[in-house]
């Protein structure tokens, strides 16, 4: 693709519009899946057939049994149709607008959206991405080739590509920071990257643009946002600081306080302030500000006791990052869920350990994917499923 | 077990064809376009609103109004009741189940009415709401509507069938040339193909002129007996056989027939009468491809022979094979579930000769027939009568 072209600042900024997102709860399986990065459709538990539209009861048996499974995603596209005229406004002014039908291998029939280039009679692969209302929805991609054509306009409105888009990664000081400005500028965007107190010696990341940036300094934050908060479309929020410690050997909040404006009030600091820009621009031209990824401990999800106050702190910045995932849409907010990694103070954790610079490569994958949560590495992963089978066993075993 | 036969309609028939000319919008409630087309039928019968004791409704913008508001809103206090919330194949419905309660003495006189008001903004809410299947998996996808729905439908019986966009405008245009003698349609203009060809495309295949124009308006005829009719001194049509259907052929992919298929056998059978003996036949039509699978499914010709049918057949109410002779929908507009009634209340008038435009010479058997509700992918509900009169 060109790389956009400059934007003429007399032109007015189009509003962000959203396609519906009106939804049944049993829809929001989809959503769910879509989230996930995964392809699911619910299954009878009585008769095995599988579902669509999403249903609270069997069509085929009347079971009231159906649970969100993997399915095979192959099919037929049957029907196609070009959309000219539509009753939304969002789809208005993106028509024209291809949908097709879908004849699945395994069995339901589904009305998908249709990029460029699948024709009726092809062999299909469906996948379910999420739009940007956030809700999930069907995409028919070509079988016979693989990857999710990122550069068609249609896929670009549900994926997050850094290619040509400008990228604010908020800790240069920390490894993670520094490898995920390196795999954006290997994506093709144009980095800049945040340190705090420059006047301190720090390592400069070749290609990208470092900027004076402390999260927690509310005039840092407030500078940054006045010179870049126009011309963002991605933000990485790579605030870590992680130290170990329970509650009780602790004795006092010093470090917990700290732990808390790197992981909660600091990013709360800039999405205040860069936030509302970011989301004014999220229709703004062929490459609009499309997301906001958060670095978040896997144990944000479940306390792991030796690692008690900084997991507190990341459950907050979880929650924070769910409301946010709220305010900021269409922009979409991403977390990239992660166990320990290869650093200083993961010294005496044995691993496997997470490479700073294997983090950064799955967030851009996590961003071309289109989704909103990834578990990076063995341990997040181990985590997640525990968590996904049983959260309250899960509180258990890290306690033990 | 032998299935029983089903009981004939003897006695039932129907009267008082009435439409409340449409308006393409309107700042009143559908209660008054119902209410209107209430009093235009009992005017027409010579009977009080007292007289009344059975009345049937259909509509999509009652709000939360339902047949049982209405009765107060209107003074009314019938000991028969029903709201029918099928769309297109209301009409059909709606005359079925009127005809067994008048055939059972559970009431006398039943008036089956259908209505709606178009504002301009209904039509985008009425899309969003639609239907649970329709929220969850039709809207989000382009929001095209039922041009969307069936414009996949078209596509898929085009490549299936070999039909040309030339044999949907056949419909379209003959339709316009009905329409253009009735005072009511909405359409004025004449049409001709090349007219109809040069569309604006709506969601390919569709174009323009293969699309219902929504409209406020309404629909209604009474359902008696036939010495009740005759009391009266009204004419009426007697009603010889019906059918009704919903959700046929779901393992089928992709809609390419209805669920007239399933049932047309016992619909001529119950009227002893054949697919000739049909005078004009009056076929749900919001897309002329859906015309096409009833010409197919009603046993008119073959399956996928719908193209060439309609390429050997003049459908002018004075051509060979008088079809949607009022204009219809494509050419009168969509008043909401009224649409389902429009083809019904001109099979009425043709036969009891209260005819407001063209004219059907000689028509003594009429085939009236109702399609409904794309809850996801397809219309669900499907429909037919036979009405005859005595000659």
């Amino acid at each position: 693709m060109i790389p956009p072209k400059r934007k003429n600042p007399l032109l007015r900024t189009r509003a962000a519009l959203q396609p519906p997102a009106a939804r049944s709860r049993t829809a929001l399986g989809i959503t769910a899946a879509a989230a996930r990065g995964g392809f699911a459709l619910q299954v009878c538990a009585a008769c095995q057939a599988v579902q669509y539209p999403p249903r609270e009861i069997c069509g085929t048996c009347l079971h009231d049994g159906l649970a969100w499974r993997a399915v095979p995603p192959e099919g037929t596209l049957i029907a196609a149709t070009t959309i000219r005229v539509t009753a939304d406004p969002y789809f208005r002014e993106r028509t024209p607008w291809r949908t097709g039908m879908v004849a699945m291998d395994a069995g339901p029939a589904v009305i998908a959206h249709l990029p460029a280039g699948v024709a009726q009679g092809d062999r299909v692969r469906l996948a379910q991405k999420l739009d940007r209302a956030g809700q999930g929805a069907m995409v028919a991609l070509p079988l016979a080739q693989p990857g999710d054509l990122l550069d068609d306009p249609m896929m670009r409105e549900m994926t997050c590509d850094p290619k040509d888009r400008r990228v604010l990664v908020t800790d240069g000081r920390h490894a993670v920071g520094q490898d995920v400005a390196r795999a954006m500028l290997a994506a093709g965007a144009r980095v800049w990257l945040g340190v705090a107190e420059t006047w301190r010696p720090f390592a400069a990341v070749e290609g990208a643009e470092t900027i004076e940036l402390d999260l927690t300094d509310a005039d840092s934050v407030h500078r940054c946002a006045a010179s870049h908060g126009g011309r963002l479309e991605i933000v990485v929020n790579t605030g870590l600081h992680t130290r170990p410690g329970g509650i009780l050997e602790r004795g006092d909040l010093t470090t917990a306080r700290v732990e808390m404006e790197a992981a909660y009030f600091g990013p709360m600091r800039l999405a205040q302030a860069i936030g509302p820009a970011l989301r004014a621009r999220a229709a703004d031209g062929t490459h609009p500000a499309c997301a906001w990824v958060n670095v978040l401990s896997v144990y944000a999800l479940a306390n792991l006791p030796s690692w008690g106050a900084y997991s507190a702190s990341q459950s907050a910045a979880l929650s924070l990052s769910q409301a946010l995932r709220a305010d900021l849409r269409p922009i979409r907010v991403v977390n990239a869920l992660i166990g320990p990694l290869d650093d200083e103070w993961h010294q005496a954790v044995p691993p496997p350990k997470l490479a700073p610079a294997a983090l950064a490569s799955a967030i851009v994958k996590a961003l071309r994917d289109g989704v909103e949560e990834v578990a990076v590495g063995d341990v997040a992963q181990d985590i997640l499923a525990r968590f996904r089978d049983d959260p309250k066993i899960l509180e258990r075993e890290l306690a033990s | 077990m032998t299935k029983p036969t089903r009981r004939g309609y003897d006695g039932i028939v129907v009267a008082a064809p009435t439409t409340i000319p449409y308006e393409r919008y309107s700042i009143h409630g559908a209660q008054r376009w119902i209410g209107q087309a209430l009093a235009a039928a009992l005017k027409r019968a010579g009977l009080r609103p007292a007289d009344l004791d059975g009345f049937c409704c259909s509509s999509f913008s009652l709000g939360l109004d339902t047949a049982i508001g209405l009765t107060q809103h209107f003074g009314i206090s019938p000991r028969w009741l029903d709201h029918i919330p099928m769309g297109g194949a209301s009409a059909i419905v709606a005359l079925r189940r009127a005809a067994r309660a008048v055939q059972a003495g559970d009431a006398d006189i039943v008036a089956c009415v259908a209505g709606d008001t178009n504002h301009p903004d209904s039509f985008r809410q009425q899309l969003t709401g639609f239907s649970r299947f329709s929220t969850d998996a039709v809207y989000p996808y382009g929001a095209g509507g039922p041009n969307m729905s069936f414009a996949l439908l078209t596509d898929a019986y085009m490549r299936t069938y070999g039909a040309t966009r030339e044999d949907f405008g056949r419909i379209c245009v003959s339709q316009r040339t009905n329409a253009l003698s009735t005072p009511h349609a909405l359409m004025k203009r004449p049409l001709t193909m090349a007219q109809y060809l040069a569309a604006r495309p709506i969601a390919d295949p569709v174009a323009l002129f293969d699309c219902v124009m929504p409209c406020a308006g309404a629909e209604a005829f009474l359902v008696m007996r036939d010495d009740t009719a005759r009391a009266l001194n009204l004419p009426s049509a007697r009603l010889l056989s019906t059918i009704e259907r919903h959700n046929a052929f779901a393992a089928d992919p992709i809609q390419l027939r209805g669920g007239w298929a399933v049932d047309r056998d016992e619909l001529y059978g119950m009227a002893g009468v054949a697919p000739a003996d049909i005078d004009l036949l009056e076929t749900y039509d919001d897309y002329p491809v859906i015309v096409m699978m009833q010409f197919e499914d009603l046993g008119f010709c073959a399956k996928g022979e719908g193209p060439a049918f309609v390429r050997a057949h003049d459908l002018t109410a004075r051509g060979d094979f008088p079809h949607n002779t009022s204009g219809g929908q494509l050419s009168v507009g969509q008043a909401g579930a009224a649409g389902g009634h429009l083809g019904l209340v001109e099979a009425i008038r043709q036969l009891t000769g209260e005819t407001l435009g063209a004219k059907v010479a000689d028509a003594k058997v009429a085939m009236a027939s109702g399609f409904g509700m794309i809850n996801y992918d397809r219309g669900l509900c499907s429909g037919a009568a036979i009405l005859g009169v005595d000659g």
